[in-house]
């Protein structure tokens, strides 16, 4: 019997937060608001702490039942939570990591005199973010990620008097309803088939079926169509587009929503239904292909941005990829671990790039930066932790969780392992890039917007720089704090080749093993067995050397990408202007994000919008809505004009009227008597 | 008592004409004395069908009908008589259509 954990409290906390400094954060303290927002936060924070501890004593998953919700029939979807080694890694995260943005925000909005408005969307986020997490059905699950959605448009269109920003959060809100379509469809088929929405019952209900590998089922067409949902919501080709955009928030809101949190949901949804996706191969391999692909396109784009936070949205966008790539192909405790590092790193990575805007003054062109090293050394200092992580350097936590899913894809098919491979390349070479652009040289901006008057994308309210400066320090420790975990974060899952054994994958091993039926799992797809097999022990010694020479290749990428980076912005940096150059086109081509929004506006939008003003608008709207409503009221309008004047107020022809009903009633009677 | 030769259809037929008379009289007419005779016409026409169906289903229930007719006539033209006539003294004619203050 389990002991009642209250999980509920996780997620009320910061709902609680996000009321009080919504409804009375307008005419409180900045203080004030500070307190609520951090107490309330770092409540959640602490019992997850609370819970985390209790974990071992818990007989798994755990299950909490909290209200009705609807009862039709047969078919019933109550508020309850569901707690297993997945949910847990992923409460820590979003509560630890979500603490941290939410101290350093308060130096980052401080100036901004929609303060306490920061801070309720940022609560509700973590509110919305928990239930999804949390979640014990789909259902549940859906409402955390509509949420999670809403606060994601709230946050990007913060600053709503900026029209890129209003527009960005559009953007944001409606690209995700195009995989929210899907999601549902998916959950659709969820009742129809199986009569339930909760986890336990329908992964029970499916565990007997075998994988279709013969063609698409059922359970392939819920795959896909879940996968449409996260890559909506995960920013996945093709939907990915409206995550660079997103930029245009505030940047710890970035760093929380669009990199550490919110943006992994698709993944920890693919991952909790990783009962489905096991049975599924075709809808498995679907996420691999398009995590693969997204992973290389988007880090191709990155290498070309000049925009700190675009290089590093796009940079988000690649690792997401191959957090999906490891789901496809079967390894979902890697794509966790990754998921977990990248949410180190890459929060880290967008607090830093936060840090760095907030010293000159709001700019983010990185041309217009460099030689802020000594400047800002902690920035400095945690910003390298970052990058070193996120470019695969051995010792840092991206090393580990990215080589793992370089060596699970291998195991499927070689040609996921050599995109991710060629990825890892342009990932080590863009995020040095960045690194020597932003840190190193002499600096390049204005002096005036050193002096902070120039408030370029970011400004954050009328204050006063004085040139260069560090960040305040409650903006430097959660860095620090980062840096440390993006250090140290992946030593929890040192695979065995290394000498570790991989702690990480056997904490989430009973959420992902024992999915199969031992029958199906032989006859299940072949690599992917093996892969299946392999985690269940420890791992052959053969293995464990052809494991090493491809780490070796990956630190070698990894080596090459810094190498390059070097050459081109730190040693020769006449260079890059004369490959531009040379390959013109190609640059263009990546400068312009392969011209994707130009097509989907060309392709989408644009007939969408002709449609909408020539049918819907010109003809349906006016000429059938309006002209139905209008000539209604013009109708009656002369209906009544003539009729009136039969209300002459002359009493004769009252009276004449009369007669006439009466002799026409007298004739109806007598023609009725007639015959 | 009426002649049982002269059949009932006579009878009616007068009191239709009646009617008919009165309500065309009430239609064309401006004069208002002319209109109110007119009503009177009309109520006439409807009293004679009444006695004619009395005396024909030898029922006493219409002549009965006939004397409440002839009290609310006659209380009908005494009220109405009075209005007419400070109707005169206020506007000096007897032209209902230039009695139209109440018209639209």
């Amino acid at each position: 019997m389990n002991p009642n954990l209250n999980l509920w409290l996780i997620p009320i906390l910061p709902l609680a937060g996000a009321a009080i400094n919504g409804f009375f954060g307008k005419k409180s303290s900045r203080q004030a608001v500070t307190t609520v927002a951090l107490f309330f936060s770092g409540a959640a924070f602490a019992w997850a702490l609370w819970v985390a501890a209790r974990f071992s004593s818990l007989t798994l998953p755990y299950q909490e039942y909290f209200a009705h919700w609807i009862r039709s029939g047969s078919f019933s979807v109550d508020f309850a939570f569901y707690l297993d080694q997945l949910s847990l890694v992923m409460l820590l995260i979003v509560t630890g990591v979500g603490f941290l943005i939410h101290i350093y925000s308060v130096g980052y909005i401080w100036e901004d005199p929609s303060y306490y408005r920061f801070f309720s969307y940022l609560n509700l986020f973590m509110f919305f973010m928990l239930t999804l997490i949390l979640a014990g059905n789909y259902l549940q699950m859906f409402i955390g990620w509509e949420g999670v959605g809403l606060a994601s448009y709230l946050l990007i269109g913060f600053w709503f008097t900026k029209d890129s920003a209003a527009s960005a959060g559009k953007k944001a809100f409606i690209v995700n309803r195009i995989g929210d379509f899907g999601f549902l469809i998916a959950l659709f088929l969820l009742i129809k088939h199986f009569g339930s929405l909760n986890f336990s019952s329908v992964f029970a209900s499916i565990k007997p079926f075998a994988p279709e590998t013969a063609g698409v089922g059922l359970l392939t067409t819920i795959g896909i169509l879940l996968m449409v949902g996260a890559c909506g919501k995960s920013a996945q080709i093709p939907l990915y587009v409206w995550l660079p955009d997103a930029m245009e928030g505030p940047t710890p809101v970035s760093a929380l929503i669009h990199a550490a949190t919110m943006v992994t949901a698709g993944v920890y949804m693919v991952s909790r239904s990783h009962v489905i996706f096991e049975r599924a191969p075709i809808a498995l391999t679907v996420v691999a292909i398009i995590g693969t692909l997204t992973a290389f396109f988007a880090a191709t784009i990155g290498i070309a941005q000049t925009d700190i936070k675009k290089v590093l949205a796009y940079s988000t966008v690649s690792q997401l990829g191959y957090m999906f790539m490891a789901c496809g192909v079967g390894a979902f405790s890697a794509g966790i671990f990754h998921l977990m590092t990248h949410a180190f790193f890459k929060g880290l990575l967008f607090l830093a790039a936060g840090s760095v805007i907030h010293s000159v003054g709001g700019e983010q062109d990185m041309r217009q930066m460099g030689g802020l090293r000594t400047k800002i050394p902690w920035t400095f200092w945690s910003m390298t932790a970052a990058t070193l992580a996120i470019s695969g350097i051995p010792g840092f936590s991206g090393f580990f969780s990215k080589d793992e899913i370089l060596w699970r894809s291998y195991q499927a098919s070689w040609i996921y392992w050599f995109v991710g491979v060629i990825t890892a390349l342009l990932t080590s070479f863009y995020m040095f890039r960045l690194w020597f652009l932003t840190f190193f040289g002499e600096y390049r901006g204005t002096a005036e917007s050193a002096q902070g008057t120039a408030h370029g994308h970011d400004a954050h309210g009328p204050h006063g720089h004085g040139g260069i400066h560090e960040s305040p320090k409650v903006m430097v420790i959660p860095l620090v704090i980062l840096a440390v975990l993006a250090t140290v974060g992946g030593y929890i899952g040192v695979p065995g080749s290394l000498g570790g054994n991989n702690h990480f994958d056997k904490f989430l091993g009973p959420v992902f093993r024992s999915a199969l039926p031992e029958g199906a799992q032989n006859a299940s797809i072949g690599e992917k067995s093996a892969s299946e097999k392999e985690t269940e022990g420890a791992e052959p010694k053969t293995e464990a050397s052809t494991e090493l020479i491809f780490t070796g290749i990956s630190v070698l990428a990894a080596l090459t990408g810094f190498g390059v980076a070097w050459l081109f912005y730190y040693r020769r940096r006449d260079l890059p202007a004369k490959i531009v150059a040379s390959f013109s086109g190609t640059y263009d081509t990546l400068v312009h994000k392969y011209y994707v929004d130009e097509i989907y506006a060309a392709v989408f939008v644009k007939p969408l919008i002709n449609f909408s003003t020539r049918v819907l608008w010109q003809d349906v709207d006016r000429k059938v809505i309006d002209a139905a409503v209008n000539d209604a009221g013009y109708g009656a309008e002369h209906v009544s004009d003539e009729v009136r004047h039969m209300q002459s107020g002359n009493l004769r022809s009252y009276a004449g009227w009369i007669a006439a009903g009466s002799a026409a009633v007298i004739a109806f009677m007598i023609w009725m008597g007639v015959r | 008592m009426i002649n049982s030769y002269v059949p009932l259809s006579y009878y009616l037929l007068l009191s239709a004409f009646l009617f008919a008379c009165g309500v065309l009289g009430f239609l064309i007419k401006r004069n208002i004395i002319t209109i109110f005779m007119s009503i009177e016409l009309m109520l006439n026409g409807v009293n004679l069908s009444f006695v004619a169906f009395a005396a024909h289903w030898h029922a006493l229930a219409g002549q009965i009908f006939v004397f409440f007719v002839m009290v609310v006539a006659a209380a009908e033209s005494a009220v109405g008589l009075a209005i007419i006539i400070s109707v005169f003294r206020t506007r000096e004619t007897l032209n209902v259509d230039q009695v139209n203050l109440l018209k639209l």
